[in-house]
């Protein structure tokens, strides 16, 4: 069938001038094959690190916990604890001490800097 | 490394009061300038980052890889690998008024995102109170229902969330967790038309192919009600800026909801199901909930606040051409250029401050590209005093709704939209 171009609410005449050329050089769509980072990087702190590297990397790379400003330990276990009740991550009971433990001391509110 | 690129804003850019409205440079130098380059490593920034953007966030960590590592993507501000959290350097809103798609944020929820997708056996679903369940190919859809264009926003709910003090976790983005483009696809209500819904219909949900790593974690879902979702401006894309969706902007398919944040329009949208009552799924009833108050606005710690779902954008404006911090000319006129948008609907006013707010001039506005688009502005100014000044820019939208003096706070850090300060040096 014949395509139809219409344009919504307040698109100036311009506008729709410009774009009627340009629909109609609309490229077919292609199928798309990419490959995505691993994001595999490992939180630093050797043996103090394992509870966190052993839990949290399913879901998400270390970058996005490094990344997050200092907060209280009440804060952090709170974060801990969304993880596990809201998003399900099946961390065991006995790391999750652990986890905050490194959490607060790396990214406590003394550690805000740099 | 080269000491040039690592200059702070020179004088001579910002003298440029002769060269055409809205004209943009674009050189990796003016890039690398604007983003700011410096040499330090953090446990956050992997060695084998070439580059570093510092963000001028409330506290730090601020320095952030800039990555190339993602498909279809270039220059990116790498807030999280996986889900990609990938944010468009500021720089960019000066070179025009649309963000090209090879810089165009990236938000995900969950990490298992398909990296493939099959333009010929991919198909749209339609269902639940429906007369007729539909699986629409992309031939379908692009051949057989009237195209619409559309200019439109597209914003994080959490743009500049790592400006909010008290610091609120999360996504920890600067203001580049937005961007404008032109969409190209077709309208849900001529879709849902096409399946004829039933009476009783209330809402409308979406998904995507993406799911969570952990089955039953809750999948990621947003809906409509049933009146929005039929309102002949919701549609659904198969083109951006021209060209087909990059994967992480939601290839092939992708909702588009004017005027209101992102969280719901769905990328890669697979699935359209009509339901006859109120959706209770997680992301609808306890994430991307917001105070019921005037600017979604609480006190820190404030508890027993009736919690509403995010929708409509608010007006936000923001300074392009000059950053944070730098050195400008006194006693000659400086250029100022910007973008802005009305939220939920058109520009009506840019004005400009450089004496911290105490007077304001009006800013001339660019090209209407549509209520739910970015408007340019500019104007110019003279600092006569040597030393700090601070220069900001308030948007004025169709209905009349400033952006406030002070700042929001909720726990989620959503919907910022103060009037942005940008401090600088007069010499």
């Amino acid at each position: 069938m014949l395509k139809k171009i219409l344009t919504i609410g307040l698109l100036t005449g311009v506008t729709l001038s410009s774009t009627l050329a340009w629909s109609q050089q609309l490229p077919e769509l292609k199928s798309v094959n990419v490959d995505l980072p691993a994001g595999d990087i490992q939180f630093p702190g050797g043996a103090a690190a394992d509870a966190i590297n052993n839990n949290c990397l399913a879901c998400h790379s270390a970058d996005m916990v490094l990344n997050q400003p200092g907060l209280p330990r009440a804060e952090w276990e709170a974060e801990v604890r969304k993880m596990i009740n809201v998003y399900r991550a099946p961390i065991d009971d006995a790391d999750v001490a652990s986890i905050v433990a490194y959490l607060a001391k790396n990214k406590g509110v003394d550690k805000a800097g740099q | 490394m080269n000491q040039d690129v690592v200059k702070p804003h020179g004088r001579k850019r910002l003298q440029t009061g002769s060269a055409g409205m809205f004209e943009r440079q674009s050189s990796r130098r003016s890039f690398l300038r604007q983003i700011g380059l410096v040499g330090l490593s953090l446990a956050a920034t992997p060695a084998w980052s070439e580059e570093i953007a510092r963000l001028s966030l409330a506290s730090g960590p601020r320095d952030r890889p800039i990555t190339n590592d993602f498909p279809q993507k270039r220059n990116m501000i790498l807030q999280r690998i996986r889900p990609p959290l990938l944010e468009t350097p500021f720089e960019v809103f000066d070179r025009g008024v649309f963000t090209p798609n090879e810089h165009f944020y990236v938000r995900w929820h969950w990490a298992v995102i398909p990296n493939s997708v099959d333009a010929g056996t991919f198909r749209l679903s339609v269902r639940g109170r429906v007369n007729n369940i539909l699986s629409l190919s992309l031939k379908d859809i692009v051949d057989d229902l009237p195209r619409v264009e559309l200019v439109a926003v597209n914003q994080c709910s959490g743009n500049s969330r790592g400006y909010f003090l008290p610091r609120v976790p999360g996504g920890q983005w600067a203001h580049g967790a937005m961007g404008n483009a032109k969409w190209t696809g077709v309208r849900l209500k001529d879709v849902l038309d096409r399946a004829g819904v039933k009476a009783g219909a209330v809402q409308v949900r979406f998904n995507g192919l993406d799911e969570p790593v952990v089955p039953d974690a809750p999948d990621f879902m947003k809906s409509l009600d049933i009146d929005h979702a039929r309102d002949g401006e919701v549609m659904i894309a198969f083109a951006m800026n021209g060209e087909q969706l990059p994967l992480l902007n939601g290839f092939p398919l992708r909702l588009i909801v004017p005027g209101w944040y992102s969280t719901y329009w769905i990328k890669m949208l697979s699935d359209i199901e009509v339901l006859d009552k109120p959706d209770d799924n997680y992301w609808m009833t306890q994430a991307y909930t917001i105070p019921d108050t005037p600017y979604a606005n609480i006190t820190p710690g404030q508890t027993g606040v009736k919690m509403v779902p995010i929708s409509r954008m608010v007006p936000r404006s923001f300074i392009t051409n000059i950053v944070d911090g730098a050195t400008v000319p006194s006693g000659v006129r400086v250029a100022a250029r910007g973008i802005a948008f009305g939220g939920d609907t058109g520009v009506v006013k840019v004005d400009f401050s450089s004496d911290g707010g105490k007077s304001w001039q009006s800013a001339k506005l660019g090209a209407d590209y549509g209520k739910y688009s970015f408007r340019q502005w500019e104007t110019d100014f003279m600092l006569a005093d040597k030393g700090a000044h601070s220069l900001m820019v308030r948007c004025t939208n169709v209905a009349n709704v400033v952006q406030p003096n002070v700042p929001n706070w909720n726990y989620g850090a959503f919907m910022r939209n103060v009037i942005e300060t940008t401090p600088v040096t007069a010499a």
